[in-house]
């Protein structure tokens, strides 16, 4: 009985830490940056067909393949930035939503055009397979290392953000952009910085989930869901909010599944409900 | 004066004599497939395989040229199916509809067949009732119980008394389990346990620690094709839930190439059912995977072999009715019509319209250092049970 729920917990929290390694990047650029990306999903797409094609055609071993998808999908999201993103930042949100979700479009067709538009497969190397039976509950490896990659991300964020010079400037210019550059912060390229970085972590997280949930051009749509669920929960900005929504959203998912299939994929929906009804900026959001 | 008007007069009426003959000529094939969104990929292959019978067999069938016309429905949306569906007849007079990948497209235009007096052929749709929709349509691809009511019944008889169902949540899942359950039961089989996961599930982990909590003596999965065969293989495999210590039964979408590219070695032993596997030891398979793979870089699958069986029955009620198109003609040449396929022998069941073939079983074995589906049992002439039943 115990072991069964803290099977369920772990299984439920490293479900929860892929959801958080996908949107993770989204609460960066949309909280810090009030720029609603939609192509977030798309990066992720983007890394996670960087990791295939790097481990099937160059033969790279997949945990080399992982900067590497994050670097591609971060100067991806430069070249768009620089040339179509920074048009739309005093345009409204369903503007920046439109266009976003055109992207989608536009992303998917070039992945089933370049990639084919049959499923990929994913092999990752078999120190990342399997699993090990402690006291009657199952670890997969493959989902503690996704847990551990969450973790280390979200120390890395939070003391880049909280103790860094470059953190500072970025609360600052999301805090009050004129008084940023009056001070002499360099508001454009702390933005256009910001926005790589988080979708590179978008990047990463699609590297990192193909394993679990597989690869085809319709990724960007199907996930996109997922990751707004966990970022509207979670609170715009708070990477903390996002851990915590991701968590929570997780484990009952998984639990919702194990104790009551029926339910099915509606307890995740049902908890978002609950919570923005209660909280409508979220668990840690500022607005 | 008088006379060149007579001569342009007699000149004109001459062109459009032999332009309106023309167009008698030709039939026109309205075919409605998913070639973008979700299902592109499926629209693609089912299009190869359209695109190979007529490089082969030429446009020319019934001493008609054939005029292909293909329209994109982009994914699950009948209504479109519909509106597509009466374009092409309406607008574009076509004589017959092809086609149709998707159940809820097919259900749609199968009233419009039915209304217009079309031919119909369905080359992929696999839900039973689709047939019913209209007395003018035919179907070439398989049904979701002919495979599994005949799977369960072979389940049974080959030595698993108990088996635990997963099924994907929505139309064809729930078929298939029901299908399953009944041929099983009906051989003498208990149904330990059912699951149903919702529609593009990305987390299994759930799912597959129920299975093993009932720790059966078989599993038996229904997904559909693309991403989540190999997911929900993985997570099995992940607990270390494998054919050595576990029966796995599946349709055979779960051990498709790419998703068995996948899954590596864990996957040897699952056993599965299908109508078709490009592996298929025949004459007819071979010369057709080679032409195939040399027309389009790639292996046919189910897609491509229910369209191009199509196109043959096409073109052979056409030669049948000597070029004429009306949907009476066209069905009545199609009923009772029996043809080698590259899965094997197929035909038309004269009562219910659809395709009797053989199931074949299969265990997924490595073969020259890559994984395969070898077929090592059949059902031969498995015909749709629920047909005809009455609810």
């Amino acid at each position: 009985m115990i072991s069964q729920i803290m099977g369920v917990l772990f299984d439920g929290f490293a479900y929860g830490m892929l959801l958080f390694l996908l949107s993770v990047g989204l609460s960066v650029t949309l909280g810090l940056m009030n720029f609603t990306n939609l192509a977030h999903g798309s990066f992720a797409m983007l890394g996670g067909y960087v990791t295939v094609t790097l481990m099937r055609d160059a033969g790279w071993p997949f945990l080399l393949t992982l900067p590497v998808a994050f670097v591609a999908a971060a100067v991806a999201s430069v070249a768009f930035e620089r040339t179509l993103f920074r048009r739309l930042y005093r345009a409204t949100e369903l503007n920046q939503v439109l266009f976003t979700i055109g992207l989608v479009f536009v992303m998917a067709a070039a992945a089933a055009y370049v990639f084919g538009t049959v499923a990929q497969p994913v092999r990752v190397p078999d120190y990342l397979n399997g699993s090990f039976r402690i006291g009657g509950i199952n670890f997969a490896v493959y989902r503690l290392f996704l847990i551990g990659m969450a973790l280390v991300i979200t120390v890395l964020l939070v003391i880049g953000l909280e103790m860094t010079r470059f953190g500072a400037q970025v609360r600052a210019a999301v805090d009050n952009q004129r008084m940023a550059k009056g001070l002499g912060i360099d508001v454009d390229t702390v933005f256009a910085v910001t926005f790589a970085l988080g979708s590179g972590l978008a990047g990463l997280g699609g590297a990192l989930a193909i394993e679990i949930v597989g690869l085809d051009p319709s990724f960007g749509f199907q996930y996109l869901v997922y990751v707004l669920i966990v970022v509207a929960v979670g609170g715009l900005g708070s990477i903390g909010g996002s851990f915590l929504a991701a968590t929570l959203l997780g484990v009952s998912d998984v639990a919702g599944k194990f104790y009551v299939p029926q339910l099915g994929a509606f307890l995740i929906y049902a908890i978002m409900v609950g919570l923005l009804f209660f909280r409508p900026a979220g668990l840690f959001g500022k607005r | 004066m008088l006379k060149l008007r007579v001569a342009l007069s007699c000149a004109a009426a001459l062109l459009l004599g032999v332009a309106g003959a023309q167009a008698e000529d030709t039939v026109k094939i309205g075919i409605i497939a998913p070639y973008s969104g979700q299902f592109a990929d499926t629209g693609v292959q089912m299009d190869n395989g359209i695109k190979l019978f007529t490089q082969q067999h030429g446009d020319k069938a019934g001493g008609k040229k054939i005029e292909l016309i293909r329209k994109d429905v982009g994914g699950i949306a009948p209504d479109v199916a519909k509106r597509l569906a009466q374009e092409l007849i309406v607008r574009d007079k076509v004589d017959l509809l092809a086609g149709f990948m998707l159940t809820p497209n097919a259900m749609a235009a199968g009233d419009v067949s039915a209304q217009a007096k079309k031919f119909m052929v369905v080359m992929n749709a696999a839900t039973s009732v689709i047939i019913d929709k209209s007395p003018y349509m035919v179907r070439t691809s398989v049904t979701t119980p002919q495979i599994n009511e005949n799977y369960g019944a072979w389940v049974f008889k080959h030595g698993t008394k108990k088996v635990y169902t997963m099924v994907s949540d929505y139309g064809p899942g729930q078929d298939a389990e029901q299908a399953f359950h009944r041929g099983f039961k009906a051989a003498g089989g208990e149904i330990v346990g059912a699951d149903r996961f919702p529609v593009a599930n990305p987390d299994f982990s759930a799912f597959v620690q129920r299975a093993k909590n009932a720790n059966p003596e078989a599993i038996y999965i229904w997904v559909p094709g693309g991403t989540q065969p190999a997911a929900i293989a993985k997570a099995l495999a992940e607990r270390g839930i494998n054919p050595s210590n576990t029966k796995i039964f599946g349709q055979g979408e779960l051990t498709l190439p790419e998703a068995l590219k996948s899954m590596g070695d864990s996957a040897i032993g699952i056993i599965t059912a299908f109508h078709y596997d490009y592996n298929h030891q025949s004459a007819t398979n071979k010369e057709f995977v080679g032409a195939f793979e040399k027309m389009h870089n790639r292996i046919p699958d189910i897609y491509s072999v229910g369209a191009y069986d199509g196109m043959h029955l096409i073109y052979a009620a056409l030669d049948k009715t000597k070029g004429k198109t009306d949907g009476e003609a066209l069905v009545n040449a199609a009923k009772g019509m029996a043809w080698e396929s590259p899965r094997g022998p197929i035909s038309i069941d004269p009562q219910t319209r659809d395709i009797v073939q053989t199931i074949y079983i299969r265990k997924v074995d490595k073969v020259n250092g890559q994984l395969v589906n070898v077929e090592f049992d059949k059902v031969e002439k498995a015909k749709d049970p629920t047909h005809g039943m009455k609810k």
